[in-house]
């Protein structure tokens, strides 16, 4: 029977949406107790948000002013406390979890299983290697903590039917001040959010400019969808880099995805290769992306994608 | 202050990997080897600080088998002034590598160590951090920007929700993202001046590390495969199809 530590990736107001899906793979573990931990200062609804998921027997609330910005540095020395009353310690595979969870486990002197995508027992394991090209099977020692991350894109979010309950408490452990939280510069959008829309509409450099990207931000509001990038259009600074899609961006896997003008190198399928049908336009009709497309338009995207978003209507 | 930067030798990037048969791992006979790109970009971002002159000394360093010594070669070309090779003839873990850069980071008391934010092999993500929670020194991971002032660094990380910045007092730990910089190319004087630097040979046991339990990989399979290439000749087509499949 596994104890299982869930931490909650947030933002101070809500939950994170890879944290519902780490749920539902902590849930897949044999777990006779599966607490969330929300490392908060002063809580927004943070904790009630993660209180509704199911599968969730508690709610544990750290309340302190050194939690602000959920600094690795700073949590890593409190969950490492709480871990004593656990076999297994995880995270959703975010940036937040990515950075926090390896900084956990080698305090604990344990390894890490990172990005699991399916829990064979509550300690064997499928993982990606290689940018997902090869799925591995990993066994891990039994007898420490085990500390991992979770795939989000391998799993659908837990349900919210449940009601757990939320329990504050006080974690005593001595923390460092050699790491200090400057600022964020985020990019609110009123767009679905990228990791977890059921549509997504992609630009690659083949969109030429930071303008040209209305094309795909109009084809994406008429469906409804979230809009990612390939790394050469993030690099050429046409958009943000949280719009990044693939092995080092995010990896998602909405039911539609639109590569526009994206060549569809092995480092970018590595983030769409869960999604449910593939759709690539491309004006060269040797383009790779072609070959994983579930459909393909060879055509040029100033055409083609006006004339899509039109016929959508 | 000294720089240490940590080079794996990985599979090339640009290689288009192969599972055995049999379920053992990934062919990597007679496959390119390369520098692990993001250790490249840490290597660049390290002479880039030597350069405007915020530090005297570059340390490579790679754990691994014999030709990783390729690799150290790579890194002495672009600049650094001399390179550790600790030598294992097993691959090793995240834990392992951490537990032997904090050694050497003991040893040579660095003001830095700038490793990739993953291994493109086995895409773990983990030694930068582990390294940072075993010298009990601060981390700063998936940076884009680090600016040195004094002791302390001012680093810009690539976080889910766009940019964030901390500010870390040095030694610190530095994982490296794709937009860092851009690593300059070796030319062939640089790799002939880089047969002249020093490479230092070393083991686990002369550092007195013991390696971590590792995971076991019990199979290695290839990813399902997506039955791609369909073409289609018009938008109306696409569209039909699209509707067809309910997902518009
Ligand atoms: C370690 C590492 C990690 C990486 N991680 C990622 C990652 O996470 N995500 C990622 O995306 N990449 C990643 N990359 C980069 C990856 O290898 C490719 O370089 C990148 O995906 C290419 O982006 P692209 O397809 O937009 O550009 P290109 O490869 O340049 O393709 C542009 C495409 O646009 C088409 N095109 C041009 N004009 C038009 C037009 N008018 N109409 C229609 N089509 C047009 C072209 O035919 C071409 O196919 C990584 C690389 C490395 C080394
Ligand atoms: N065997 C190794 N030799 C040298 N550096 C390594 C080794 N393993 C990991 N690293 C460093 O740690 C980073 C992250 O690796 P990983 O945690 O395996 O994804 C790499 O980019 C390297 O800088």
């Amino acid at each position: 029977m596994a104890k299982v530590l869930l931490i909650a990736d947030h933002d101070g107001e809500n939950l994170n949406p890879t944290t519902p899906k780490a749920v539902a793979c902590a849930a897949d573990f044999s777990p006779e107790a599966l607490d969330v931990a929300v490392f908060v200062s002063g809580d927004n609804g943070v904790a009630d948000q993660a209180a509704k998921l199911d599968g969730v027997s508690r709610v544990l609330r750290i309340d302190n002013p050194a939690n602000e910005h959920c600094l690795a540095a700073m949590l890593a020395p409190q969950i490492v406390k709480m871990a004593a009353d656990y076999t297994h310690v995880l995270v959703a595979g975010s940036t937040f979890g990515k950075d926090l969870m390896a900084r956990v486990a080698a305090l604990l002197g344990v390894l890490q299983v990172s990005d699991i995508m399916k829990v064979e027992s509550d300690y064997v394991f499928q993982r990606p290697i290689y940018a997902g090209n090869a799925i591995t099977t990993v066994e891990a020692p039994s007898d420490q903590v085990l500390c991992g991350t979770v795939r989000a894109a391998s799993y659908q979010a837990a349900g919210e039917g449940n009601s757990a309950s939320v329990e504050d408490i006080s974690v005593d452990a001595e923390l460092p001040d050699h790491t200090r939280f400057v600022s964020v510069e985020t990019h609110k959008s009123d767009r679905p959010d990228l990791q977890t829309a059921p549509r997504v509409v992609s630009g690659g450099r083949g969109v030429g400019s930071g303008e040209n990207f209305d094309i795909i931000y109009k084809l994406a509001d008429k469906i409804n969808a979230g809009v990612g990038a390939s790394r050469a259009a993030v690099d050429a600074g046409y958009v943000p880099n949280d719009m990044q899609v693939g092995q080092t961006g995010k990896i998602i896997a909405p039911e539609l995805y639109i590569a526009v003008g994206i060549s569809g190198a092995i480092q970018h399928w590595a983030g769409i290769k869960d999604a449910g049908t593939i759709v690539a336009i491309n004006k060269d009709e040797e383009a790779p992306i072609f070959e994983v497309a579930d459909l393909g338009l060879v055509a040029d995207l100033f055409d083609a994608v006006p004339e899509l978003e039109q016929k959508l209507g | 202050m000294k720089l240490m930067v940590s080079v794996k030798r990985v599979v090339d990037y640009n290689v288009r990997i192969q599972v055995k048969p049999d379920g053992s791992g990934v062919v990597t006979d007679g496959v390119k080897m390369s520098m692990n790109p993001f250790d490249e970009i840490a290597m660049e971002e390290a002479l880039r600080i030597k350069e405007a002159g915020n530090a005297e000394e570059i340390i490579a360093v790679t754990i691994g088998e014999q030709k990783a010594q390729e690799q150290l070669r790579t890194a002495l070309a672009m600049g650094a002034d001399r390179a550790i090779h600790v030598e294992v003839d097993e691959d090793i873990q995240p834990l392992t590598a951490a537990r032997v850069l904090k050694a050497l980071a003991d040893k040579e008391q660095p003001g830095m160590v700038l490793l990739g934010k993953q291994a493109i092999d086995d895409d773990q993500g983990q030694t930068g951090q582990m390294l940072a929670a075993l010298w009990d020194r601060p981390q700063a991971t998936f940076a884009s920007k680090v600016d040195l002032d004094g002791q302390k660094a001012k680093v810009t990380r690539e976080v889910d929700a766009g940019l964030e910045t901390i500010e870390v007092d040095l030694p610190a730990v530095v994982t490296t993202d794709l937009r860092l910089n851009e690593p300059r190319y070796v030319k062939l004087p640089d790799i002939m001046k880089a047969k002249k630097k020093p490479i230092d040979t070393t083991s686990l046991a002369d550092l007195g590390v013991e390696a971590a339990p590792g995971l076991k990989v019990t199979n290695t399979a290839p990813p399902p495969e997506r039955q791609g290439g369909k073409k289609v000749e018009s938008v109306d087509e696409l569209v039909s199809e699209l509707k067809n499949r309910g997902l518009i």
